[in-house]
């Protein structure tokens, strides 16, 4: 019989903790029952990133895995991305930019970026629209996303590799 | 005068930081779901299976014993009481034709039981113990089918009614007729050198916000019923939850967080009733979020219409005729069947210059998805065969379809007998045109996609061909003497004001555009306003978010409380400057003297009222109602390539401008155009529903493609200003018009660079490719 509880362990946003679970328990629903409720629900299908997390730097969808899968391995969510009085750069550009409008998909939008700065080095626009495609936005017409974004970017792309 | 003001002014018409940007920006917690506890009772909803059934009986006796299950609601159990879901005015244009919970089942997706558990687990296995039978009847799929002799009656109910007089035969399955006539139609159409007579489908659409639907509710101390839910309409969604369960207004307060969008979706009240009722019989919090699956089936749509264009025109270009027939499906419930029918004229008609008008909508109840308010309402398909037919006019009598727009559009000074003949629910108010910049729209435009490289389709060959489309376009700005809204504003000690709006801000930014239009009218600054919007506890009245209101109609309730604090701002500074009131100025969040020597700042002022002498709460309050809608304009441009082989159109540039009036915040106002825009895009070549039996069958988002970061054409917003003086600061209305322009503005593309002439929409690649065929075959 299908145990009815267990326990997960994995690094949160760079903390080692263990957390009672179910086998059953989705990722995101685990996620937003300790409090970390950055991460949206939008679809449960996977298909509309509001859900989006880091695991081991890749882009998840919370919504789709298994709390269980993340067992020793490292999870980043939105909480670990900028303060009130220090937004990171890329949620700066989002909120001068006029870019966040109900800002439901801005949190898995800023995870799906950060996957994206951390992984790649050179960020034409073939690949920054193959990170953020699985990001859904119904209110923006991602116009002023994509601009925020490729500000950050090809600031990025111009300094030195060095400082990156 | 226009121009000179727009000068001075130093907090609107300038792109403020959105007052919430940041905070969502963080991820920080902000919307319904944020804020329920994790030992919420978790609500699901078994729905109908079946298109149209009578509940022969129900047995909730065994889900009701199974564990972590602490309420069952279905209809032996609840009142049963007629209302309607729509957050209208009110009395509601529309029927009163639904129940919490009813004996007979009228989609596949409608109400049959609710559980509420401790876990979303122990609530699913509690559904699948609750035995239906159901007697299954005949289903309506079709406007023709609900009108046919003899057709199933699908709301065969005694009680449901109409709570306003409007025409309503539910045993023909009619749920609203509305028509207008102006001058003689039948003579116009006569006096024409060229007729047209062409017929127009529009699909199923959805809004999908990516918040879906989201209620929660619990009981306070006191035991009244506290309602946290994404809608657009608090107040509404007060009312007509005490309405279904037959409690008072004062049991009820409903409080608006942040909303994850709505596009009119979260005009309706789907969830809040479900989550009161729960809430009252188990004491405990209660929470309900729709799946994805049941935002599709159950969650509200765009009505598809049928819309058939009659018109006439002279060979000099003159419009002789247009007539209008818009027969509207609105699923199982009624909700906003009459005023979306309406606008298909109302919003439409009075674009062009013509004296013969006929117009005729009719609404008729299927056994599919509900209609609802999505941007646009109803403009957005009649759109599409106007401009459709403009086009087909303006190549018949060999004219430039620009130069014809310009030739006949309305302007500044003018208007038109269907603003009075067409009200929602009743008749309209009569109005002039205060304001229009559609031939600014109209160059700007035409300079941005190059419009004088514009090519007959004749001329074309090859496997890929270009096309340009264009239209023109209006909406309104609030419904005259039906919406009001109010705000309040007082002063803290430190000259910051809390503004508390009615106005519902659902990811508009409209919380930013009544701190700007505040803060202006304050002299002070927008970062001075710490806006609170909306808790029917806390801020004043507000009909909601919809009909492009807020900006027009609740920005001139804030201007109107900003004035009345300003006021008393006034007077307590001049008392401290010991100088008659007339002496005294505003300016930069003090209180000045006339030559500008002495001054007191609005905390000095805000401290003295409170703690010092004479001591009274500044305070201004303002509420607003509309004599007229000022129609926003628009004229939209589109370059397409047209794959020939494979009908699959790329959009190479779509050019997007807006006469919005003064825009109070320009960068929130391309905001709102390219998101309206590109959702308009989506709807115009991909979104669909496909229905097996009546059950929407694509309900995700990887069959029910809408538009990516991947798929988003390059995007053009140009904002042309005009000022309209009766709103706040010349300001109009920005946000539902831009979704009216890419279904047919593609479809005059597609037609210039193929010859192919589209009907109906979404243009798929098969659909596209079989009339290119069509054309190829003819000639």
């Amino acid at each position: 019989m299908t145990p009815t509880s267990a326990t997960v362990s994995f690094t949160l946003n760079g903390e080692p903790q263990t957390f009672f679970t179910t086998p059953n328990e989705k990722l995101l629903d685990l996620l937003r029952r300790e409090g970390y409720r950055g991460a949206k629900f939008g679809c449960g299908q996977g298909t509309c990133g509001a859900c989006t997390v880091l695991l081991d730097g890749r882009a998840v969808y919370a919504c789709l895995l298994f709390s269980m899968q993340a067992e020793g391995r490292e999870v980043r969510t939105i909480e670990s991305v900028g303060t009130l009085d220090k937004p990171s750069e890329f949620q700066q550009e989002l909120i001068d930019g006029g870019a966040v409008q109900c800002g439901y998909c801005i949190p898995g939008m800023v995870m799906s970026a950060t996957a994206l700065m951390e992984a790649e080095d050179h960020y034409n626009d073939e690949i920054v629209r193959e990170y953020m495609d699985g990001n859904l936005c119904r209110c923006t017409g991602y116009e002023k996303i994509w601009a925020a974004l490729r500000r950050v970017l090809d600031r990025r792309e111009a300094a030195p590799s060095a400082s990156r | 005068m226009s121009t000179d003001l727009t000068n001075t002014f130093k907090q609107v018409n300038h792109s403020v930081t959105k007052v919430d940007a940041r905070q969502l920006a963080l991820g920080r917690n902000s919307y319904v779901a944020d804020f329920v506890p994790n030992n919420a009772l978790i609500v699901k909803m078994l729905w109908s299976p079946h298109p149209h059934a009578r509940i022969k009986s129900i047995d909730v006796s065994k889900a009701e014993k199974m564990p972590g299950v602490k309420a069952v609601l279905w209809h032996g159990n609840v009142p049963r009481i007629p209302h309607c879901t729509a957050g209208q005015g009110f009395p509601e244009p529309s029927p009163y034709d639904t129940f919490m919970f009813d004996t007979k089942v009228r989609f596949v997706g409608d109400r049959v039981a609710a559980v509420a558990a401790e876990t979303a687990e122990q609530a699913e296995a509690a559904l699948a113990e609750i035995q239906v039978e159901y007697e299954l009847l005949q289903p309506v799929f079709t406007i023709d089918e609900a009108m046919a002799e003899g057709a199933p009656i699908i709301h065969d109910e005694d009680d449901a009614y109409v709570p306003i007089p409007i025409p309503y035969e539910p045993k023909k399955n009619l749920v609203a007729r509305v028509s207008a006539e102006a001058g003689d139609f039948e003579k116009g159409m006569q006096e024409a050198d060229f007729t047209f007579d062409d017929t127009y489908e529009t699909p199923y659409a959805q809004h999908t916000p990516i918040e879906p639907y989201t209620a929660s509710a619990t009981l306070d101390s006191a035991g009244r019923i506290v309602i946290t839910t994404s809608t657009q309409v608090p107040f509404h969604s007060r009312r007509i939850v005490a309405q279904t369960l037959g409690v008072p207004v004062q049991k009820i307060r409903v409080i608006k967080p942040r909303i994850g969008g709505g596009f009119g979706s979260k005009q309706e009240v789907l969830l809040d009733d479900i989550v009161a009722m729960f809430a009252l019989r188990t004491g405990r919090t209660v929470f309900w979020q729709f799946t994805r699956e049941e935002n599709f089936r159950t969650g509200r749509t765009r009505h598809p219409i049928r819309v058939r264009v009659r018109a006439g025109v002279k060979k000099d270009g003159t419009l002789t005729a247009i007539g209008l027939d818009c027969w509207n499906n609105t699923g199982a419930y009624g909700g906003h069947g009459l005023t979306v029918v309406s606008c298909c004229g109302s919003k439409v008609l009075p674009l062009y210059h013509c004296d013969n008008i006929h117009f005729d909508g009719k609404v008729f109840y299927t056994n599919l998805p509900v209609g609802g308010a999505y941007r646009g309402f109803g403009a957005t398909q009649a759109y599409f065969g106007m401009e459709s037919t403009i086009d087909k006019m303006a190549e018949a009598i060999g004219m430039d379809p620009l130069d014809f727009r310009r030739r006949n559009h309305i302007q500044v000074g003018e208007s038109h007998p269907i603003f009075a003949a067409l009200g929602e629910g009743k008749e309209g108010v009569p109005m002039a045109i205060g304001s229009c910049a559609l031939d600014d729209c109209l160059d700007k435009g035409n300079a941005e996609i190059g419009w004088q490289n514009r090519t007959d389709w004749r001329g074309k060959t090859g496997r890929f061909r270009r096309g340009m489309g264009m239209g023109i376009f209006m909406q309104g700005s609030s419904i005259p003497h039906i919406d009001m809204g109010g705000a309040s504003i007082k002063i803290n000690e430190d000259g910051s004001f809390n503004l508390l709006c009615g106005a519902t801000d659902l990811g508009t930014g409209s919380d930013t555009v009544m701190a700007q239009i505040a803060a202006e009218e304050l002299c002070t600054t927008a970062d001075k306003m710490i806006v609170y919007s909306s808790d029917t506890d806390m801020t004043p009245f507000d009909v909601g978010a919809y009909a492009s209101s807020t900006t027009y109609l609740s920005g001139e309730a804030a201007r109107k409380a900003a004035a009345d604090a300003k006021r008393q701002i006034l007077k307590t500074g001049a008392e401290m400057l010991g100088l008659p009131v007339e002496d005294v100025h505003c300016e930069d969040a003090h209180v000045w003297n006339a030559d500008g020597s002495r001054k007191v700042s609005y905390g000095d002022i805000a401290c003295y009222a409170l703690y010092q002498k004479n001591q009274y709460q500044i305070i201004g309050t303002g509420s607003h109602f509309t004599e007229k809608a000022p129609p926003p304009f628009a004229a939209h441009f589109a370059e397409i390539e047209v794959d020939t082989w494979t009908g699959l159109i790329k959009i190479l540039k779509y050019v997007s401008t807006i006469d919005c009036g003064t825009a109070i915040n320009p960068l929130l106002c391309e905001g709102q155009t390219e998101g309206g825009t590109l959702n308009g895009i989506s709807y115009a070549l991909t979104e669909q529903y496909l229905f097996r039996n009546g059950c929407m069958m694509n309900a995700s988002f990887a069959d029910y493609h809408i538009f990516s970061m991947r798929d988003k054409p390059p995007l053009k917003t140009i904002i042309c200003p005009s000022y309209e003086d009766t709103g706040p600061f010349g300001a109009k209305s920005v946000s539902e018009i831009c979704i009216n322009g890419p279904a047919p503005v593609l479809a005059n593309a597609i037609y210039n660079a193929t010859g192919a002439r589209l009907y109906e929409f979404p243009f798929t690649p098969e659909k596209v490719l079989a009339a290119i065929r069509a054309v190829q075959q003819n000639d």
